[in-house]
């Protein structure tokens, strides 16, 4: 592969020759390249995202056709933003991404950091961490199911045997199915924030560890002082993307809780999928999603800002 | 650095190799420590797999039976058969996903890297602002396209087909990115030689640059092949009748059947869904992990 000093657009021709090349080629020949791409994003995405913003002011239930729209103005936006079940949700959103992201993206870390010294097994293990993220939602909620059942279940007669006489009742309580959930995410999660953490470690310049090692400075102050500054970015950007990943995945609860017990796990994106697909609310479900739609505008914002300060060590991807 | 100590001076060369074997012992400990802690802990990750085999051939009572037993005292292998068989078994809801996985990874390659080898390697009017809408339409959340693109769907008589879950996932953005990012710099010499030698634009592309490129390609269609085998959330919105689904969606119908719950069948079937991509994954190990990585670090 090639290394950063041959970037393209520079290039090594002559001036004149490249400028001879570029127009010499037929001003539709690059056109040809994009189109399939273009036509599948304007089809598949920037129609259905119009629609959705049209929808968004109207109440229809889909089924009775294009007939049964009706235009309503703002009222699903007004409904959503007085709708005590709507902040509920939004609220039940903010805790479930909230913690299993940022102790998914710390445990990955502490991971990373293991399998990146000398360790028995190191192959294995990355395997082995890795592994629940290659496994599709129903086959990790069916055994989940298994794993948390109150009375047989493995997690509650573990605990029970480390002396939690009366354990947590899991998805079978109001109380802890939204723990549950961030326990299952933070295990799903954590192998895959590693293995990037990795690659972000074996780029690290070990000069810099050398010095410190000269200079005295123990494991903790090198990773204090080196390791931790130069992750920053990274981790910023990992959490930044995986709030809104976490945020929108309403599958695995679809299947393991239905949102319940009660609403207690009845986090936003699941919320919209029950008006729009239980209960026919087209119209209330697409204005919740210009809703969120705003939230996630917000976070890439925040996203971007951070992007700025990225290249601390990020300027190297020629040699990927 | 202890070698050349040890030549130069006798004594001091004793000190410096007790010293060295004190280090040694110490980094010994550490990783054996480490060693310890870490494999307590990939113990716990690996629990759930184990469990899911353990119960898919076990009798559908014993599953939730006290105490814990992991290997079953009888290998219910029956469980398997009775998936794999039938009018609505496993085997067709393999074909759909692999039907969906196989053309996904053809089409999404094919799109991506004509798109990305414009973007990255060709020059034309309103490139710069047209890769920006590209890249703005990835913020779209997945959440406010559900709706629309299954009303859409539905318009187009698309809804229940396999076809609603394999076109909108074609023009991938992160693929373009990334296969944009590898054209831009791949050397810009090659082309313009053939150029002047008279071979077409397309020639250049497919003989020239995507032969380069295939390490990058392949990393792609890994991730395509894992988004695309796992994926619930599109097939549970589009596919509405049995004969469209997938493996994820079939692996439910173990559950619902007659309202009672078949964990044993459903861990079964868990186990042959996760089967694929496993062996997948160990065998393609270091490029898979490395196709993870570089989606991350992008």
């Amino acid at each position: 592969m090639t290394t950063t000093m041959e970037r393209p657009i520079v290039g090594g021709a002559p001036p004149i020759k490249r400028r001879r090349l570029v127009y010499g080629m037929k001003w539709w020949v690059p056109w040809l390249f994009v189109a399939p791409a273009l036509l599948g994003m304007v089809t598949f995405l920037l129609v259905p995202l119009l629609g959705g913003l049209l929808v968004s002011f109207t109440q229809w239930d889909v089924i009775s056709g294009l007939d049964g729209i009706r235009w309503v103005g703002l009222d699903n936006f007004t409904t959503a933003l007085t709708d005590p079940k709507f902040w509920a949700a939004a609220g039940r959103t903010v805790i479930y991404a909230g913690l299993s992201v940022p102790l998914t993206v710390a445990l990955g870390l502490v991971i990373a950091l293991a399998l990146n010294r000398p360790i028995p097994g190191r192959g294995a293990l990355r395997v082995i961490f890795f592994m629940p993220a290659v496994v599709n939602v129903i086959a990790v909620g069916s055994v989940w199911l298994l794993l948390l059942n109150p009375s047989s279940g493995l997690v509650n007669q573990g605990l029970r045997l480390l002396g939690w006489s009366e354990p947590p009742q899991w998805i079978a309580s109001p109380d802890s199915a939204l723990a549950a959930l961030i326990i299952m995410a933070i295990w799903g999660g954590s192998g895959y924030i590693s293995v990037i953490y990795v690659a972000a470690l074996q780029e690290m310049p070990q000069d810099l560890y050398e010095a410190a090692r000269l200079d005295g400075a123990g494991a903790i102050r090198q990773f204090v002082t080196i390791t931790w500054p130069a992750l920053l970015p990274m981790t910023m950007f990992l959490t930044i993307t995986q709030l809104i990943g976490r945020s929108q995945t309403f599958g695995l609860i679809a299947y393991m809780t239905s949102g319940g017990p009660g609403d207690s796990t009845t986090v936003l994106s699941y919320y919209m999928y029950q008006n729009g697909f239980m209960y026919y609310r087209f119209g209330y479900a697409a204005a919740m999603g210009v809703l969120s739609m705003l939230g996630v505008l917000v976070m890439t914002l925040l996203l971007w800002r951070y992007q700025k300060g990225r290249s601390l060590y990020g300027d190297e991807d020629g040699n990927g | 650095m202890a070698m050349a100590e040890m030549t130069l001076s006798r004594p001091a060369a004793t000190d410096a190799s007790a010293g060295f074997r004190r280090r040694r012992r110490k980094e010994r400990g550490r990783w054996l420590l480490r060693g310890v802690v870490m494999w307590a802990l990939a113990l716990l990750f690996l629990a759930p797999f184990l469990w899911m085999l353990s119960s898919s051939l076990k009798r559908d009572i014993d599953v939730f039976a006290l105490p814990i037993t992991w290997i079953p005292e009888e290998f219910q292998w029956t469980n398997y058969v009775k998936i794999w068989t039938g009018p609505h078994s496993m085997v067709h809801y393999f074909l759909n996903s692999g039907f969906v996985v196989i053309l996904r990874i053809i089409g999404e390659v094919i799109l991506c890297s004509l798109a990305g080898y414009a973007f990255g390697r060709l020059r034309f009017r309103g490139r710069n602002p047209l890769f920006l809408v590209f890249l703005a339409s990835s913020i779209v959340p997945g959440q406010l396209l559900l709706v629309p693109r299954f009303m859409f769907f539905r318009e187009l008589g698309l809804y229940d087909s396999l076809w609603a879950l394999i076109l909108p996932a074609l023009s991938s953005v992160f693929g373009i990115f990334l296969l944009r990012q590898h054209f831009a710099s791949a050397p810009a010499e090659l082309g313009e030689a053939a150029r002047i030698d008279g071979a077409n634009e397309f020639v250049i592309f497919l003989r020239i640059y995507v032969p380069m490129a295939v390490p990058i390609i392949t990393a792609f269609a890994i991730l395509v092949f894992d988004s695309a085998w796992n994926d619930y959330e599109t097939p549970l919105v589009m596919i509405s009748s049995n004969a469209n689904y997938t493996v994820p969606l079939g692996l439910t119908t173990f559950i619902s059947d007659s309202g009672t719950i078949s964990a044993a069948l459903s861990m079964a079937g868990s186990v042959s869904s996760v089967i694929p991509i496993l062996v997948f994954f160990l065998i393609f190990q270091r490029r898979f992990l490395a196709s993870m990585a570089r989606a991350g670090l992008r």
